[in-house]
């Protein structure tokens, strides 16, 4: 069956692109529990086959050692996807520059925002958030520190729920940023819905813009946990002030 | 090895800056102790083990004497009286104070005798990590160790029999040393958690039975691989000096200990960290373990090109307490590490000028290179490509404990093959590497000489200002890591206890002088 056949009005089918379109051509690796031999490399083939790719090459093993082998594939897809058919679950918002972000707070709220942020719980990781908040951003772009119209304040790591509501309570604040980065065994989640669920506990979970942010979030999963919007890698204090700012308008209209 | 022009005196004077800044802490906290401080010394006497809820038994006894105000004289001589008294081992004593049926007291009667009793008992103590430390020695000697840069592999899945499976594949690979990372959030208890454990997050609990099998797997991969590996864990967070003695009792190599780190990264106490790093790094320096520092932290989070010059400041300030403490030159193992932006035109250059300034102002140390992580992407293959420079640079520069970069760094904890991957990266780059820095020179007048001498002149001027000021005053006004700390604030602050005039604990002073000489690893 070609592209061509089975292609409707909408559908838009794709597959991996190797050097010819439609080879269906993709590159992987694998570790499996097997001594290193031939063995194991035939093991390694039918992994790929089981993946449901056809032409599996092994074209590295290695051992690892202790009973393990490594493995680099090729081999090609024949099935497509419809990418009409797919939805992407993402921030509604504008990415606006820090001084359009800063113009925008003076003219629809007329005083400076607040935003707290902390890695909350566990998380003693504070990359994220510093590249957020920190005056210094991260890669050329200024963190929140540096917008005029923005008093933000970064608490730092292993910030209990409790004391992030609290400090949020008494700053008053306008939004709260979370970040978490350690995600092992999920202990994130536990950690994002004791916030939750302490602020609605609290009775302000309505009056805050509540984000999160690290490697491993998507705004889908922000969303489901019960948070305004989640951000992933390459996402700059731009586009988290520029969400926040849109969101609290948003808010008053309706 | 080549290298750069280095204006001797202004080293000696950032040296000496360096020296009167420790001094100043050291009179400013010289009065007080800690509680973790009297634990440790309650460990060193024999007691461990938890109650039905799971508390330690030295948090037992050190709570029991803080409730009576006693703990001002130390922990260590009630409980010799009593141990005394009732004809009780430490432990009995503990197990007695921990069920109410034992009340502790400030020792009547003869004080000298049970002063005496104490230092018997803690000569016991000093015997048994001085049998660790020769057992030791005579493994390297036997067995030889890694050459530098030793490789230095991490290991985190939570689980201490999983990490043992991924600590001995990792020694077999090539691996020299292994790291077990601690849970997220241990280094904020105030208590050190007991027994095998299988559930962390991030890493696994530092507990004195984990150290044990860690260290007995890495005996048997190391017997099997004619190489001695190095144990290393965490001595950092409220328990410092707990860690450090389970580290001594179960023969751990290595500790990250930092004089700063805690204040800084955890917001711990200032007075308590710098007791606690005092004490713990006393018991290192006997225990004959190489520390690491953290001054790699601070360009996670500033500017590694702009605030280079912090990372030499705080190493110089490091050197001294540990040099304080009776630790060697050669168990310093100073931290930094290979964070400038790849971005930025000629950053491989900086990265060289920073790494072999540091080489040549702490010759004898064995310093600690730690890998890409702020710049890591899920971009793998450049991931890979960034460590490849890493190590360039370590063998490039002498670099002596050689943390290896992950190319999944920004994605998860490290696969199997991940460590694979990197292990053949390193060995690939110094083996073809090996001699390079031999045959080059760096140009007078040219741009790694002019960066290095750029940092040392900051450096200087950095500690000139801090030796004004003091110490407290600096993390105030965030000059380290543009993070800034109360005085007052910080965790643990209850756990600093005013010494009474009859404090004693015997440990410090038998402790002094560390270790005799034996083979460190040494870039020399």
């Amino acid at each position: 069956m070609t592209l061509q056949q089975t292609q409707t009005d909408a559908a838009c089918l794709v597959r991996p692109y190797g050097d010819t379109l439609d080879d269906g051509v993709v590159q992987f690796s694998f570790t499996l529990p097997l001594p290193h031999d031939e063995l194991a490399c035939e093991a390694a083939r039918a992994v790929g086959e089981a993946m449901g790719l056809h032409e599996v090459s092994v074209s590295c093993s290695r051992d690892l050692g202790q009973g393990f082998s490594f493995f680099v594939l090729y081999g090609k897809m024949t099935t497509s996807v419809d990418v009409s058919r797919l939805t992407v679950n993402k921030a509604e918002f504008e990415t606006m520059k820090k001084e359009a972000v800063d113009r925008f707070i003076q003219e629809h709220f007329g005083r400076k925002l607040v935003f707290v942020g902390a890695c909350i719980e566990t998380d003693a990781h504070t990359v994220g958030i510093d590249a957020i908040m920190n005056m210094k951003g991260y890669n050329g772009h200024k963190g929140l520190e540096s917008y005029h119209e923005i008093q933000a304040v970064n608490l730092g790591a292993q910030v209990g729920s409790d004391e992030f509501v609290a400090k949020a309570l008494e700053l008053n604040a306008d939004a709260l940023l979370v970040s978490q980065i350690v995600t092992q065994k999920n202990v994130h989640l536990a950690n994002l819905t004791r916030l939750v669920d302490m602020l609605e506990a609290e009775g302000v979970r309505d009056k805050l813009v509540l984000v999160v942010g690290g490697p491993r979030i998507s705004h889908e999963l922000a969303k489901e946990l019960g948070y305004d919007a989640g951000f992933g890698p390459n996402t700059y204090a731009e586009d988290v002030a520029s969400f926040v700012v849109q969101e609290m308008k948003r808010r008053e209209r309706s | 090895m080549t290298q750069l022009i280095i204006d001797q005196a202004l080293v000696d004077k950032a040296r000496g800056s360096a020296q009167n800044i420790a001094r100043q802490v050291k009179q400013a906290v010289d009065g007080m102790t800690t509680v973790t401080i009297e634990r440790a010394s309650l460990r060193l006497l024999g007691i461990d083990g938890v109650d039905a809820q799971g508390a330690p038994m030295v948090n037992i006894v050190v709570e029991h004497l803080l409730a009576q105000d006693l703990l001002g004289q130390g922990a260590v001589t009630p409980v010799v009286a009593a141990m005394e008294r009732r004809g009780m081992t430490a432990q009995e004593v503990a197990s007695a104070v921990a069920c109410g049926a034992l009340v502790l007291t400030k020792p009547d009667g003869n004080r000298e005798a049970i002063k005496n009793k104490a230092l018997q008992l803690a000569g016991e103590a000093c015997r048994k990590i001085s049998a660790n430390r020769r057992q030791r020695e005579e493994m390297i000697q036997r067995l030889g160790k890694g050459s530098a840069p030793q490789l230095y592999l991490i290991v985190a899945t939570g689980n201490i029999y999983e990490d043992i499976k991924q600590a001995t594949a990792a020694a077999h690979q090539g691996a020299d040393i292994i790291a077990v990372i601690r849970t997220t959030g241990q280094s904020l208890l105030d208590y050190v958690p007991y027994g095998a454990t299988t559930e962390g997050f991030g890493g696994t609990y530092a507990t004195q039975e984990n150290f044990r099998l860690m260290r007995r797997a890495l005996d048997a991969a190391g017997e099997a691989v004619g190489r001695y590996i190095y144990l290393t864990n965490y001595c950092s967070g409220l328990c410092m000096p707990e860690i450090a003695v389970m580290g001594a009792l179960e023969r751990l190599d290595m500790m990250l200990n930092d004089s700063m780190y805690g204040i800084i990264f955890r917001d711990i106490n200032m007075r308590r960290t710098f007791l606690d790093q005092f004490f713990s790094r006393r018991v290192n320096a006997y225990a004959g373990i190489i520390i690491n520092t953290g001054e790699d932290n601070y360009l996670t989070t500033a500017d590694a090109y702009e605030q280079a010059h912090t990372v030499l400041a705080s190493q110089l300030i490091n050197e001294q307490f540990a040099l304080m403490s009776g630790l060697k030159a050669e168990r310093i193992g100073l931290g930094h590490a290979f964070e400038i932006n790849p971005d930025s035109e000629d950053g491989f250059l900086w990265e060289i000028a920073h790494a072999q300034l540091i080489r040549q102002v702490f010759p004898q140390a064995p310093l600690k290179y730690m890998p890409p992580t702020k710049y890591m992407t899920g971009n793998i293959f450049k991931g890979q490509v960034q460590n490849t420079l890493f190590n360039a640079a370590s063998v490039m520069t002498g670099q002596t404990i050689h943390l290896l970069g992950m190319m999944t760094e920004a994605i998860h904890t490290p696969l199997l093959q991940d460590r694979y991957l990197a292990l053949e990266n390193a060995r690939y780059v110094f083996h073809t590497m090996r001699h390079l820095a031999d045959e080059i020179e760096f140009k007078p007048t040219g741009r790694i000489q002019a960066r290095a001498n750029e940092v040392l002149a900051q450096t200087v001027q950095m500690l000139a200002e801090i030796e004004q000021i003091g110490l407290m005053e600096a993390i105030r006004r965030k000059m380290f890591a543009e993070i800034s700390r109360q005085p007052d604030g910080g965790k643990g602050v209850a756990g600093v206890i005013n010494k009474n005039d009859d404090y004693y604990n015997p440990f410090p002073d038998l402790m002094q002088g560390g270790a005799s000489d034996d083979t460190a690893t040494n870039s020399n």
